[in-house]
């Protein structure tokens, strides 16, 4: 097997029969990895998943900087979903500094994450269409992610990076008429994403192509650790917004979508029928947010935790995403771990591909919700 | 995103283009003259007005334009302009230009983008020529474990073959076809047969893993799905009794075939998507997967004439769709026809008198062949761009399914339709249609 010798120069030892492929990182169905492909004619044999080429040190970074500081650069492994990356460090700093999150604020983050994890799966949307060579199904997610994009640009003032949440609540209050306009755009990008129905999911071709293709069972998927989209399309009905409600959530009506099928089909639907949820819930908090008050508590320059330690999670769009924070009474904290979502995906990837067509190697690989960048953070 | 430079100034300008005029005058009167009358003496020159051509009478071609008209004819009745402009290779490529440019803006609209907007000022017009001098001026990089020989001479044996293709669809009535051969359908498919070799050859001499897969993909799609095309105009053949193709076309001047042999016309269309590996089946080069499957090693200019050569071949197989179902050239009078005076007297311009007479350009009929075959191919290239923008990709396993069970059922299903006709007496020799 693969362990003996370093990877990718196994050619030569193996049977003539089988041939490895390098997918990645120079491959353009790979993203920031390396899968290692054994094939032996059109069936794949083994697949050995090779991340870490996008490795920062976020965690050893977060270490040298104090709490405020952390913000801008913690949101960096997916920068796509910056607010819900951000969610479980700010919870977690809270829950160690003691602070109180005033309403309005937990009201407007719900807002915010839930745009973002919008926002989020209309990009992944938009690769798992071109992975299946469906370029308009790669052009209309990313044209309509602007939408919101726009949106989350007069709050938070930047268009992907927002750094908005911060301990105690978030940067600054909406803009005036937000209520509006988040309204009408958000009904409006329901409409549109309805739409893709006609043109992608419905389509006999996709179809034919992903039902049955990588079916992860569900004691599998609950034996093999995967989250998020991936353990909710193998029938498992777990979503932390529901089962663990933090922040606002819990005064919410959650409906998370749960099919049974296991495939990459049901693993491609699920973050689809995710973004009705999200219009949902944003509707929700629309209505039920106070209209005026504060949305941050002051903070203390250069606060310093007590000697605790603290675990928060939360659903990002790849599943739940914790944050492990301890304190050693100092203004840095002593350590930060990140628990990501599409580590725990990935995970199963071998599983999977093992046995797997070669031409459904995209449609399992991208259909487990799997951001390379987040995983090696 | 400005087009234009940061310094500009249009005194600048207009002295460059003066300075490029001032060379081009010196060099063409200093080197371009003497050269053109040197080589003039050793080359055999037409037959103008019934007399031999000299390079002196050559040179009052300058002085009096309607001494040109004789040598034009000529010219135009060459088999050299047959086959480099009209109805061979130039032909072709202008439309494939065309039909690259269609396909940017029409996936551009169908995916509320605007497709290129820049270059050419309207509407991106000369983006392809931007892209063709791209790709020139690009580094050709061989990889080092390649059959250099058969590598390098794999996008020319494409082109060339996909020409080959070309010579052999026939644009209109009276002769306009560079090869009329009465065994036309069956040369073509011989040509077609050539497709699937050179892409295994290239993408085998590359020696190299991606465009190895994507070649063994390429030969296995275009193997299985070259039995339902050729079995699909099977019907056409049993009922024309003719495998010429100027005479398929005469035989539609009252109907067309995709009348009565409608399942044939949709297995036909379906195999040519496959052989011209257009979404949904562009396996051999489907990038998620294969990279850019067995054009993964090409770069430069090589890569520019497979493409060129891929989007000829999909003209040739639009044409031959018309040719086939369509009813080629046939469609009732629609050009104004030229006014006569001028035919028979020619053109006065002052001392000179034009005579235009002969000149295939002024043919009525032959003007309204070309437009309607135009018209038809471009729809027919229309439909087969489409599925670009609405399919995603569909698996090996799958289309084989589809090529060998499914298509090659419904062509003998449409050659039992062609001969229910031929027997029951409606079509065919001594039909009642």
């Amino acid at each position: 097997m693969a362990t003996q010798l370093p990877p990718g120069l196994q050619l030569e030892k193996l049977d003539e029969r089988i041939m490895t492929l390098n997918v990645g990182p120079q491959h353009p169905g790979s993203g920031h990895m390396r899968l290692i492909i054994k094939v032996d004619g059109d069936y794949i044999v083994s697949c050995d998943p090779d991340p870490g080429y996008v490795h920062r040190g976020e965690e050893k970074m977060a270490e040298y900087r104090n709490y405020i500081q952390n913000i801008p650069h913690l949101e960096r492994p997916v920068i796509h979903d910056s607010c819900n990356i951000l969610y479980p460090y700010c919870l977690g700093v809270e829950e160690l500094l003691g602070l109180e999150v005033p309403e309005r604020a937990q009201y407007l983050r719900v807002i915010a994450s839930e745009l973002n994890r919008c926002v989020y799966i209309q990009y992944w949307l938009a690769i798992y269409g071109i992975f299946l060579g469906h370029s308009t199904m790669f052009m209309w997610p990313a044209g309509d992610r602007e939408l919101l994009i726009d949106l989350l640009e007069k709050i938070t003032g930047a268009r992907v990076t927002h750094a908005y949440f911060v301990p105690g609540g978030i940067r600054n209050d909406v803009p005036a008429n937000f209520e509006d306009m988040c309204l009408k755009r958000v009904n409006y990008f329901e409409k549109r994403i309805k739409e893709y129905a006609a043109i992608f999911y419905d389509n006999p071709i996709l179809i034919s192509r992903t039902r049955g293709a990588g079916v992860l069972s569900r004691e599998d998927a609950i034996r093999l650790g995967t989250t998020g989209s991936t353990l909710r399309a193998s029938g498992v009905d777990f979503d932390l917004r529901k089962k663990e409600p933090y922040d606002a959530y819990g005064e919410l009506d959650v409906h998370s979508d749960v099919l049974k099928d296991g495939d990459s089909y049901a693993r491609s639907k699920i973050p689809w029928l995710d973004m009705f949820e999200s219009c949902n819930i944003i509707r929700q908090a629309l209505q039920k947010m106070p209209k005026s008050g504060s949305v941050r508590v002051k903070l203390k320059p250069n606060p310093k935790g007590g000697n605790d330690e603290v675990y928060k999670r939360v659903e990002s769009g790849r599943g739940s995403l914790g944050c492990y924070i301890v304190s050693r009474s100092k203004p840095e904290p002593y350590r930060v771990k990140l628990s990501v979502g599409s580590f725990r995906n990935l995970i199963c990837m071998p599983y999977l591909l093992k046995g797997e067509k070669l031409g459904n190697m995209p449609a399992v690989y991208w259909s487990l919700n799997y951001w390379p960048v987040e995983a090696d953070r | 995103m400005s087009a234009i430079a940061p310094k500009f100034r249009l005194s600048y300008f207009i002295k460059s283009i003066l300075d490029n005029v001032f060379w081009i005058v010196i060099l063409f009167t200093l080197v371009g003259i003497p050269v053109l009358m040197v080589s003039m003496f050793y080359f055999p020159l037409p037959v103008m007005n019934e007399k031999l051509t000299s390079p002196y009478l050559m040179l009052t071609t300058l002085a009096d334009p309607s001494r040109q008209i004789p040598l034009l004819k000529s010219v135009i009745h060459s088999d050299f302009f047959r086959i480099t402009a009209f109805p061979g290779f130039g032909f072709a490529a202008l439309l494939a230009a065309a039909t690259i440019f269609i396909e940017r803006k029409m996936l551009a609209k169908l995916q509320l983008r605007v497709g290129p907007f820049y270059c050419g000022k309207v509407e991106g017009i000369l983006q392809l020529m931007a892209d063709g001098l791209k790709l020139i001026s690009k580094e050709i990089i061989i990889p080092a474990k390649a059959d250099k020989p058969i590598f390098w001479a794999a996008p020319v044996l494409f082109v060339a073959t996909a020409a080959a293709f070309v010579s052999l669809i026939p644009v209109a009535g009276g002769g306009w076809v560079v090869a009329d051969i009465d065994v036309g359908l069956l040369a073509v498919f011989a040509v077609i047969g050539f497709f699937p070799i050179i892409t295994v050859l290239s993408a085998w001499s590359a020696n190299s893993k991606y465009p190895f897969i994507g070649g063994i993909r390429a030969l296995h799609q275009m193997i299985s799905f070259e039995i339902p095309l050729i079995l699909s105009v099977l019907g056409i053949v049993i009922l024309t009794g003719s495998l010429n193709l100027t005479e398929i076309v005469q035989s539609q001047i009252h109907y067309w075939w995709i009348v009565f042999l409608p399942i044939g016309a949709i297995v036909f269309f379906i195999a040519i998507l496959a052989e011209l590996e257009r979404i949904p089946f562009d396996l051999p080069e489907a990038e998620s997967e294969i990279v850019a499957g067995w054009l993964t090693e090409f770069s430069g200019m090589m890569y520019g004439l497979v493409q060129l050569g891929s989007y000829v071949k999909l003209y040739a197989f639009a044409a031959l769709f018309v040719v086939l179902f369509l009813g080629g050239w046939n469609g009732p009078m629609v050009w104004p026809p030229f006014p006569e005076e001028i035919i028979k007297d020619g053109i006065t311009m002052g001392p000179i008198t034009v005579h235009l007479a002969g000149l295939p350009l002024l043919d009525q009929q032959m003007i309204n062949d070309v437009l309607w075959f135009v018209i038809k191919t471009m729809g027919v290239i229309f439909v087969i761009l489409l599925p670009r923008g609405v399919f995603p990709r569909i698996r090996i396993d799958l289309l084989l399914h589809i090529g060998w069970y499914k298509l090659i059922g419904l062509s003998f299903v449409n050659i039992f339709i062609a001969l229910g006709l031929l027997y029951a007496g409606v079509l065919g020799p001594g039909g009642i249609l």
